[in-house]
């Protein structure tokens, strides 16, 4: 184990080369759905326990599946009215169990990345052989049922190896959504391979606000146009990125949707939002300013 | 260092569920739910009239609510007793001031403990007693012997039945704990409804050996203990949020035209406190209030669904 993962060198929000986003935007806005099948039964992990309770797991099998069958829809069609294509961090054997919601989200130009095979198969305790093998399930899986070849990756259930970014890296991928230190993209070190980290976001994820800072659903759209509000004045000096991940099982709630919908009008009602996904975001900054920012971080750490 | 190669195997990747227990399906592609009167939305309230044992063995888990500190928990215990005495006849009075049916999800040890309430609540026209299981320290799960099982099932709604004189066909296990069994076990006991699976808007057909059941979709987040509770929301935000449950659900069914089933999940030791059954009532009469409302038990639903669904 190390003290450090090694992954970018410190690099403060400050006096940072500015960035600014397609069209002269202050602020990169995405949405990541996370779209997951949870296994009624799945193999043990030596480190993590799947459920809490021996299987089947009634409630949280089912609280998930609820997504699926009823949320996914609803949080589509309410992205569609405010003209917002997902970035979907998907649990890639869905494309095999519920191929009609991937067809609904192709057929939408919503960007696919992986978030692994199953929300319920973790990286720990993976070799290499077979942490390359989920990575090129991933690609192969994807590409057959939508044509994308993967450039994003969000570790299944944020589970990784001190390997993980290397080997994504070297397979190809361009950015992960693992990384929590900024909210602009930045270089990330690997073995091999041009790659970055995209702003994904827990504090903004649903998950993290519904269950466990427990807030409640008006609360939560109050904290994103707080969050956009921040981060679109900040963009003037160098472009932001916000995003909100989501979970149809948990958004896609009735009560939870209701007052939703204010915040996604808030957002994309602001003239200088860049509305994109986490492979355009990836692609356009890496293009623009990648050899910018490791220049500047070269710049910073010789600082006395 | 490697997993076991079998940690890389997925058997069960494949169309549709990693069971086979009931249909993968999209709420939206349903044959189109007509309620009875052309309501839009049916609304089933399920109090829970549950029986916490002080001496908690908790095992293989905890259910939900259950003791918390060392022996003897007097607080928790207590406290859940308060629902059973106090906090129910609140609930009775709401109910009866709205007009609103409740289905009482009961463990079956509440016919000992509790026979004056439930004789009360047996009586009540128009609501449904459907069993909870034996106790809140009684709980279904993967690897339990398939003899203990059945007889705690037998045992519940043998105790509910002889108690009230009524079918009881309907089951809400304690915690939504299940083994890989229970729905078998359930349908060979003459269950027709239960809602351990909350992953759905409306009902829908369950295999079990024997036939199917009709899975009845009871939120576990549309709860007071979860919102209340485990969230710590506030009792203003708790009416709010079954309002904007409804309103969401009412213009979803009138937008695609078909029905939808609203469920809400009760605590009499939770909601039945004096601080807390007026948010509840407040609540309730806006959603009463609304046009296209069916308040109706579960098991009324479950039947108007099948009958209507021709399923």
């Amino acid at each position: 184990m190390k003290p450090d993962p090694g992954l970018y060198d410190y690099w403060p929000y400050h006096d940072r080369p500015k960035v600014v986003w397609p069209g002269g935007k202050k602020l990169a806005f995405w949405v990541a759905p996370n779209i997951e099948f949870y296994e009624l039964d799945p193999p043990a992990n030596p480190s993590r326990k799947a459920w809490p309770r021996p299987a089947p797991d009634v409630t949280g099998y089912a609280y998930r599946d609820y997504g699926n069958r009823v949320g996914h829809w609803r949080m589509m069609e309410l992205m569609d009215r405010y003209g917002i294509r997902g970035s979907i961090s998907l649990s890639v054997a869905l494309i095999d169990h519920h191929p009609e919601i991937i067809q609904a989200c192709v057929e939408r130009d919503w960007e696919f990345f992986s978030h692994g095979i199953y929300n319920t198969r973790y990286a720990y305790g993976m070799d290499e052989a077979q942490e390359r093998a989920i990575i090129q399930d991933s690609i192969d899986a994807v590409r057959r049922a939508t044509g994308q070849t993967i450039a994003g990756w969000l570790a299944p259930a944020l589970t990784h190896t001190e390997r993980t970014l290397d080997l994504l890296a070297d397979m190809g991928l361009k950015y992960t959504c693992d990384l929590f230190h900024d909210d602009q993209p930045t270089p990330v070190k690997t073995a091999t391979g041009r790659f970055c980290s995209v702003p994904y976001s827990l504090e903004m994820n649903d998950s993290i606000v519904f269950n466990v800072q427990n807030i409640t659903p008006r609360r939560y759209v109050e904290i994103l146009k707080e969050n956009f509000d921040r981060l679109y004045a900040e963009g003037e000096t160098s472009g932001t990125v916000m995003c909100i991940p989501l979970h149809a099982y948990l958004i896609g709630l009735p009560y939870r949707l209701e007052p939703f919908e204010e915040a996604l009008a808030y957002i994309t009602g602001h003239k200088d939002v860049w509305v994109t996904t986490g492979r355009e975001i990836a692609e356009y900054w890496s293009a623009n300013y990648y050899d910018a920012a490791l220049a500047d971080i070269a710049a910073k750490a010789g600082a006395r | 260092m490697a997993l076991d190669p079998t940690y890389l195997e997925y058997p069960r990747r494949r169309y549709g569920m990693d069971h086979d227990r009931y249909a993968w399906s999209l709420l939206k592609d349903r044959p189109k739910v007509e309620w009875p009167g052309g309501a839009k939305v049916a609304l089933f309230i399920v109090p829970a009239i549950e029986v916490f044992p002080l001496d908690q063995k908790g095992q293989p888990f905890k259910l939900p609510g259950g003791m918390v500190t060392p022996y003897p928990d007097l607080r928790h215990f207590t406290l859940r007793d308060y629902g059973a005495r106090v906090g129910v006849w609140r609930m009775l009075g709401l109910f009866d001031r709205l007009k609103l049916k409740a289905t009482w999800a009961v463990n079956g040890r509440a016919a000992e403990r509790y026979p004056y309430l439930l004789r009360t609540l047996a009586a009540r026209a128009g609501d449904e007693i459907a069993a909870h299981g034996w106790d809140m320290d009684s709980p279904h799960y993967g690897g339990q012997p398939i003899e203990d099982e059945t007889a705690l099932v037998d045992r519940t709604l043998r105790a509910l039945r002889d108690f009230t004189g009524q079918a009881v066909e309907g089951w809400v296990s304690p915690g939504r704990s299940e083994s890989m069994a229970t729905p078998d076990l359930l349908r060979a006991a003459g269950v027709s409804w239960f809602g351990d699976w909350a992953n759905d808007d409306l009902p829908y057909p369950f295999h079990a050996a024997g036939g199917d059941l009709t899975a009845m979709p009871l939120s576990t987040d549309v709860d007071d203990r979860q919102i209340l509770v485990e969230f710590r929301h506030s009792e203003a935000e708790f009416a709010q949020q079954l309002i904007d449950q409804f309103t969401y659900l009412a213009r979803e069914a009138e937008a695609t035209g078909g029905g939808r089933a609203m469920s809400l999940s009760l605590h009499p030791w939770v909601i039945g406190q004096p601080h807390r059954i007026g948010a509840l009532e407040q609540a309730l009469a806006h959603i009463a209030a609304q046009p296209g409302v069916w308040s109706a038990t579960a098991g009324e639903i479950a039947a108007a669904w099948r009958a209507r669904a021709g399923a």
